[in-house]
């Protein structure tokens, strides 16, 4: 009080209230807002959607490159590129790769920017869980990696059959790298589940109720309960495999009267969930580019929710359609055959709500679209041949055959890729400010169906021919060498059209910086409301939450009825476009703590395979850093000063029951 | 005014339960139910020896007891619904999806 | 058709109104938080709390499961677990954890009323009683490897443990909980105002407990 030194200029805060330090003084909070500091420390949703998609399209090419060693391998019959056991290994970790690495992070990229975007929130509810769950994904992503210099990947199968995988029939650690990674990513994907579902529940914008969320949200919805759901049976699972392979347990064991099929269910009971949680962000994806492209709203709005919600439902009661070779018993095959073919009708009702959609539409082909068009042709040849597992007789022939091998790619490359790379095309000037060239999406476009289609379309052949997968070689007479040759060829051309992908992203950045361009906020006359705020999406998203009176507001802010019925033109999307100035807009502040957290994971799993004093480092990592989240208020008290009129913190904390978690609480939920 | 000094704390009271704050002496009398329905639970393996009529006894007063302590413990019965369904929405499939699994591997033959 | 059209205009009009207005109350507001109220009434981390409860049915669904299906499989030697409980101990423990229960809602109800001595009594208590329950669990624990039934004797042992263990580290979780609680609250951080944190903690406690319930049931009393 005696003091006249006015306060010392960074530090204080317009009240001139000192303050607060981080109790544990370790470190500084981070305050970079550019830099590759600022992206290790941010909790913003865009940013780690943005890196969700960055990190999954790096296990792509780790993953592509897996795909090809197998197809070089099998190009001719007694191929000598690969042993049988590093066969096993690359085949194991392309589909582990593809599965949990790839497809599932990049649906996370799509649901963690364009959620809360589509619901008029300014972040998810817990920002800094957020970056948990990347950074997290990130460690579990190098586990499983690292087998590879640290005596070899897994080698049983994505599935991991037991007793194959006890330490008898797979005496590396491989096995153990894949069920430690695969932990660790189930941690991400969980603490996801758990901030999108909040999210989904109480952040959304004045008016927008449940049933005007577009569909991509809903769809993200559905996925993230399936995560919540499924995902701890697969722990659990996990974990009895854990003690079984690292300390003796008999779960699996068959000399110890285990039973092998308890594996089998535990997983498939994960497993089935697991497929639509690939596919419904796909499906969301091309639910919001159809429309835009065929200039009218969805068709069947309600239909579209309900069947996604029903095929969340049904997904749980058909897990053993994937054990029907397995002696289940015949009560259990004809009931789950049965479940099997219901859970095509809610599929089947969105396949014909999107060709509804595009019926008397105004089309426009552009790259989007056509990677919609092509899922959704791609995805009913698969799901056609998914009809004929259901019927148990016909599976019997098909189990363990490439014609299975060509089901799952026609619906999981087919289905939830094209979508993805559609969206990819879709939302790219949104998170970039920059159009991909449409002309080489075209292009792109027609390379990858045609290499699609070769690569995994003799494989219907080869299948009912009886060539069985996880073989590393065939010998010469069976009739499989031309069409492994194909889709060996088809392969390589796939790999050309992610190539010219990469490239049309290079190509069109430089473009646009030559042309001196600013991207508009809405593109493509598009009609959720991410598309009314600029283009890249300021940090604060909204200048001021919208209030929705109806489906598809942002639209229909341009777009009214006249006289006749018809719709026309009111406003320009500018007009209707925020400016996007964040005056005044107080954004969670960045953090240390979800980086260091993740960093204590892989450490923990590194030293229950190799040497215990490394889960010390790893545990210390970890509990410290849960000690240092709950200690660190959620928004550093120093942030925002200066273009900002108001203290941010001029209400007592303790009431901030808001959008951004209060620091004890954030940190109870993990 | 007689009257009004009178309805005034009632309808306070009556506002305080709506808010749902059940009162410690209610967490009490929960707490003592539940003692009690566990010691019928402790006792009935001794009266009875085997089968069904062991078994369903139990696992109906597991059943209520896990209700009551979520209902009252965990404050569900007073708080928004979308707590209970997604709990139970949760309770449920896990229930749903294990009996069924544990069906196919006919664990509970010879039991029922 | 004309008349629907303006008042649509005159809707929209009023919409733009209300924006400007709510970015007006957002710009001076008191606090410049526009998400104090959530769209459910309940705040996110409580909402949160119940979600992930919800998944955890799941996982201890699975371990359950898995002992259903080994109970009575030792084809690898040993005794089974059903042949070694000491059901009085087990009641005894049950109670403790039961009990434990009502201690924890009453630190609730402490802090929902500003009672701050009470708030940390109880909360010592709870982790007590948390921590007698996880002592009887060694004891027992002890006694089986000691008559010979370890993690890794027979199917049924490794099924036994790792649901009993797993519950175990459930509780000791929620012992260091509590105990993070009450140092936080002897620090003062837990205002009448938190008292939610100390509801959430409570929601973790509450659901050990009714895992318990489940487990007292299906593992120890039906043979």
């Amino acid at each position: 009080m005696t003091t006249t030194t006015p306060p010392t200029g960074p530090l204080a805060l317009p009240s001139g209230e000192e303050p607060r330090r981080n109790p544990l003084g370790a470190f500084a909070r981070p305050t970079a807002t550019a830099g590759w500091r600022s992206w290790m420390t941010s909790v913003d949703h865009k940013r780690i959607g943005i890196m969700y998609g960055a990190a999954s399209l790096f296990f792509l090419l780790i993953g592509g490159f897996e795909a090809l060693l197998i197809r070089v391998q099998l190009a001719q019959p007694d191929g000598q590129l690969l042993s049988a056991d590093a066969y096993n290994q690359i085949y194991t970790m392309h589909g582990t790769t593809m599965i949990f690495l790839v497809v599932m992070p990049i649906g996370a990229a799509f649901m963690n920017y364009l959620i809360p975007l589509q619901i008029g929130a300014r972040d998810v509810a817990f920002p800094r869980l957020n970056a948990l769950s990347f950074w997290t994904f990130m460690g579990g992503g190098i586990v499983l990696n690292s087998s590879w210099l640290l005596g070899g990947g897994a080698d049983g199968g994505w599935f991991n059959y037991a007793p194959n995988n006890g330490v008898v029939f797979s005496p590396s650690h491989g096995i153990d790298f894949w069920n430690m990674g695969l932990l660790i990513t189930g941690i991400a994907s969980l603490v996801g589940a758990i901030n999108l579902i909040v999210t989904c529940l109480n952040l959304r914008a004045p008016g927008m109720t449940f049933f005007k969320m577009p569909v991509f949200t809903w769809m993200g919805l559905v996925t993230q309960f399936l995560l919540l759901f499924a995902i701890p049976v697969l722990t659990a699972a996990q974990f009895l495999l854990l003690f079984d392979r690292l300390f003796g347990a008999r779960f699996f064991d068959t000399s110890a009267g285990a039973d092998p099929l308890l594996w089998e269910h535990l997983f498939w009971i994960f497993g089935h969930p697991e497929v639509y949680i690939m596919i419904l962000p796909a499906f969301g994806v091309i639910s919001e580019i159809m429309p835009t492209f065929s200039r009218k709203p969805i068709f069947g709005y309600p239909f579209m929710i309900f069947s996604g919600i029903a095929i969340g439902f049904m997904g749980w009661g058909v897990w053993a359609h994937h054990m029907f070779a397995s002696g289940v018993g015949p009560l259990s095959v004809a009931a789950f055959s049965v479940s099997t073919m219901f859970i095509a009708v809610p599929t089947g009702v969105k396949i014909f709500n999107w060709l509804a959609t595009m019926w008397g539409g105004r089309l426009k082909f552009s790259a989007p679209m056509l990677y919609s068009v092509g899922l959704v042709t791609m995805f009913t040849i698969g799901g056609l041949s998914g009809v004929t597992h259901a019927v148990a007789a016909s599976d019997t022939q098909q189990t363990d055959t490439y014609y299975i091998v060509a089901h799952f790619h026609y619906v999981l490359f087919g289905g939830a890729l094209f979508g993805f790379i559609g969206g990819w095309y879709f939302w790219w000037p949104k998170v970039f400010g920059y159009v991909l060239n449409d002309r080489v999406g075209k292009v792109n476009f027609w390379i990858l169906l045609i290499g699609f289609n070769l690569t995994f379309g003799p494989m219907h052949i080869l299948g009912l021919q009886g060539m069985p997968r996880r073989i590393y070689s065939y010998r010469d007479g069976y009739g499989f060498n031309l069409w492994n040759f194909v889709s060996t060829v088809g392969a390589f051309i796939i790999a050309v059209s992610f190539l010219i992908f990469f490239w049309n992203i290079v190509r069109s950045r430089r473009a646009h910086v030559r042309s001196g361009a600013t991207m508009v906020a809405d593109p493509w006359d598009a009609r959720s409301l991410e598309w009314s705020v600029p283009s890249p999406t300021p940090a604060h998203n909204f200048d001021v939450v919208p209030t929705i009176r109806r489906l598809d507001d942002f639209w229909h802010r341009k777009y009214q009825e006249d006289a006749g019925g018809k719709l026309v033109r009111v406003a320009t999307s500018e007009e209707v476009a925020q400016p996007g100035n964040g005056e005044g807009v107080h954004l969670p502040s960045p953090s240390y703590w979800p980086l260091v957290l993740s960093a204590g994971f892989p450490f923990v799993a590194w030293g229950l395979i190799f040497n215990l004093w490394l889960c010390l480092v790893g545990g210390i990592l970890v509990v410290a850093a849960i000690y240092g989240w709950v200690l660190e208020p959620s928004t550093a008290p120093e942030a925002h000063r200066g273009s900002d009129d108001h203290d941010p913190d001029d209400h007592p904390a303790p009431t901030d029951d808001g959008a951004a978690a209060t620091p004890e609480e954030a940190a109870l939920v993990d | 005014m007689t009257d009004a000094t009178i309805t005034e704390p009632e309808a306070t009271e009556h506002h305080d339960d709506g808010h749902g704050h059940a009162s410690d002496v209610l967490y009490m009398k929960v707490a003592a139910g539940l003692a009690v329905l566990t010691g019928m639970e402790v006792a009935w393996p001794y009266l009875i020896d085997d089968g069904p009529v062991l078994m369903f006894p139990l696992l109906i007063v597991m059943a209520i007891k896990f209700v009551i302590i979520a209902a009252f413990f965990m404050h569900l019965k007073f708080d928004s619904k979308i707590l209970s369904r997604v709990f139970y929405s949760g309770l449920g499939l896990a229930v749903g999806v294990y009996i069924i699994a544990l069906l196919t591997f006919r664990v509970f033959e010879g039991q029922v | 058709m004309t008349e629907t059209t303006l008042s649509d205009e005159l809707d929209d009009a009023r919409a733009l109104e209300q924006r400007s207005e709510r970015a007006a109350a957002y710009a001076d507001g008191p606090d410049g938080h526009d998400h104090h109220a959530t769209n459910t009434g309940i705040s996110n981390p409580k909402l949160a709390m119940w979600v992930f409860l919800g998944s955890e049915c799941l996982l201890f669904g699975g371990l359950i499961s898995t002992f259903l299906l080994y109970k009575h499989n030792n084809q690898a030697g040993g005794p089974t677990p059903h042949e070694l409980y000491d059901i009085e101990l087990t009641s005894i423990s049950s109670f403790v954890l039961l009990m434990s229960s009502l201690t924890m809602v009453l630190a609730v109800s402490a802090i929902q009323r500003g009672e701050h001595s009470r708030l940390r009594l109880w909360l010592a208590t709870t982790a007590i009683l948390g921590a007698t329950f996880i002592a009887g669990q060694v004891y027992e624990f002890q006694v089986f490897v000691k008559e010979g039934l370890g993690f890794t004797t027979n199917a049924a042992g490794s099924a036994f443990f790792a649901l009993t263990g797993f519950h175990g580290v459930h509780v000791s979780l929620g012992i260091v909980m509590l105990l993070s609680a009450l140092v936080l609250s002897l620090a003062g951080r837990i205002p009448q105002a938190r008292a939610e944190a100390v509801e959430i903690v409570g929601l973790y406690w509450h659901f050990v407990d009714v895992v318990w319930v489940l487990i007292f049931t299906v593992v120890y009393l039906i043979p």
